[in-house]
């Protein structure tokens, strides 16, 4: 099926199966690695793109209902070199151990700043519960997550 | 992994996704949000061969107050359930438990109507509306018709939805300022409930639900046939599995789901009643 997508503010027109899932589309056809699959259940969050604007897993997700909508994924919250002030806080706050979990994990967490602006810790860990780390470094992601808030 | 291949057609409103599934027959299944029925095909527990998308049928997504009850559109995601005003105003318990289904990326794409339709005694909504006393709309070629939630489950995974007729609407009744509560237990944030109770009361009023203990959600009869009859807390709590038939599974075994649908409704019934 035809569809024409936009990724990172570039239209992409491709003919993919209907059962092609979001994240492979994005990967293998757009050719966008960033997005990690880290479980066959839903569970794990490593997929998590915005679909305009909103997190969503992208392994549950096919490529034919992204026709016609806007995705953004990690590749795209750098502007000109600049790293997404996200992007940032999980530098400077160490929030990161392997990585595998961290293009979803910044993925949900700027969606979760959209929502909620200035979140208490609670309300990060919450709002991050789709997301796991393997390395267990919640500690850090969600201090991340704090001075991303305390720094807009 | 990926799902079985399949035809995928997309609905731009609820008649002409009737008339789609209607010209497909048996093997052709309704997609809303994709979050019960993605998982299913991806594991390849279901492989229809053809999906009628109804994810564009934007009409149907909708939060309206009628008077005596709220209006929902099948099509409604749970973080707008979550987040509306005008049901944490008049159906509290409802918004609520919204904001308990799955995780944020979850409650964007799934929707009230493909939780309910897909029936599942583990899923949050179906338990939450049973407690509310809602009533479903079916729209199907003749037309539509309105099921009772009480009438609604009939099996595990199984509801009183022909195979062409879909939910279009919910309609829950305000609360009119009834306590309520509800109780998920689950060992990570994300997950299912082991074990859940949506409850609310109102003088001697209430109604109580039980998730994830037995084929269908169900309704705690005899807890609210003992509130009436003036019972403590306590005492109508005992009563809780009367109706229930607990599954075992790997989280907990059926005796262990008792013990746990008795505290839960006990808690669920002090922070009603204060
Ligand atoms: C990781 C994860 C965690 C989750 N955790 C929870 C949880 O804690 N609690 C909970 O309650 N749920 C949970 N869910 C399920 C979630 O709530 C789903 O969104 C919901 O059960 C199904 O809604 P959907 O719109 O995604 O439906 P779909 O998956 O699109 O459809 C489900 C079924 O209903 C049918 N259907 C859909 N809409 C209609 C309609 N309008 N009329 C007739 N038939 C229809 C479809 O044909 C399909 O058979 C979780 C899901 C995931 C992936
Ligand atoms: S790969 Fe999508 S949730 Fe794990
Ligand atoms: S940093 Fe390794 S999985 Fe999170």
């Amino acid at each position: 099926m035809k569809i024409s997508v936009t990724v990172n503010g570039v239209v992409h027109e491709s003919d993919v199966e209907p059962r092609t899932l979001l994240v492979h589309y994005v990967r293998e056809v757009v050719g966008l690695t960033g997005t990690n699959i880290g479980c066959d259940t839903s569970s794990c969050g490593a997929c998590s793109v915005h679909v305009n604007g909103e997190a969503v897993k992208s392994c549950t997700m096919l490529a034919v209902q992204a026709d016609g909508q806007s995705i953004t994924t990690i590749e795209g919250m750098a502007t000109d070199g600049v790293l997404h002030p996200m992007q940032q806080a999980f530098m400077e706050n160490h929030g990161l151990q392997c990585g595998y979990c961290t293009p979803g994990m910044v993925m949900a967490a700027t969606s979760l700043l959209k929502e909620n602006p200035n979140p208490t810790e609670e309300e990060v860990r919450l709002g991050l519960e789709g997301n796991l780390c393997r390395c267990t470094g919640y500690h850090n992601i969600v201090k991340s997550v704090l001075a991303a808030a305390a720094g807009q | 992994m990926i799902p079985a291949a399949f035809d995928y057609v997309r609905a731009g409103s609820a008649a002409e996704a009737i008339s789609l599934i209607g010209q497909h027959g048996d093997e052709a299944k309704f997609l809303a949000g994709g979050h019960s029925l993605l998982p299913l095909m991806k594991l390849r527990l279901a492989a229809p061969s053809v999906l009628v998308d109804i994810g564009r049928v934007s009409d149907l997504s909708y939060i309206k107050d009628a008077g005596d009850h709220i209006a929902i559109g099948a099509l409604t995601r749970h973080m707008d359930v979550e987040t509306s005003a005008v049901l944490q105003e008049h159906v509290p318990l409802l918004a609520h438990a919204a904001g308990h289904v799955g995780d944020p990326q979850v409650r964007h794409r799934g929707t009230i109507g493909g939780s309910i339709a897909h029936a599942d005694p583990a899923s949050d909504l179906p338990a939450t509306t049973l407690a509310l006393g809602a009533t479903y709309i079916a729209q199907g070629p003749n037309g539509t018709r309105e099921i009772a939630a009480a009438d609604f489950y009939q099996g595990f995974l199984e509801s009183a939805l022909a195979a062409d007729e879909m939910l279009t609407e919910i309609r829950v009744p305000k609360m009119q300022g009834a306590g309520w509560s509800f109780q998920k237990f689950n060992r990570r944030a994300q997950d299912w409930a082991i074990v859940g109770v949506a409850a609310w009361r109102r003088n001697g009023d209430s109604g109580v639900a039980l998730v994830n203990m037995g084929s269908t959600p169900i309704l705690a009869t005899s807890v609210s046939g003992a509130l009436a009859q003036g019972a403590s807390v306590s005492d109508a709590a005992q009563l809780a599995a009367e109706e229930a038939e607990p599954q075992s599974d790997l989280n907990a075994s059926p005796e262990y789901r008792v013990h746990l649908a008795k505290v839960l409704v006990r808690r669920a019934l002090e922070a009603a009643s204060a």
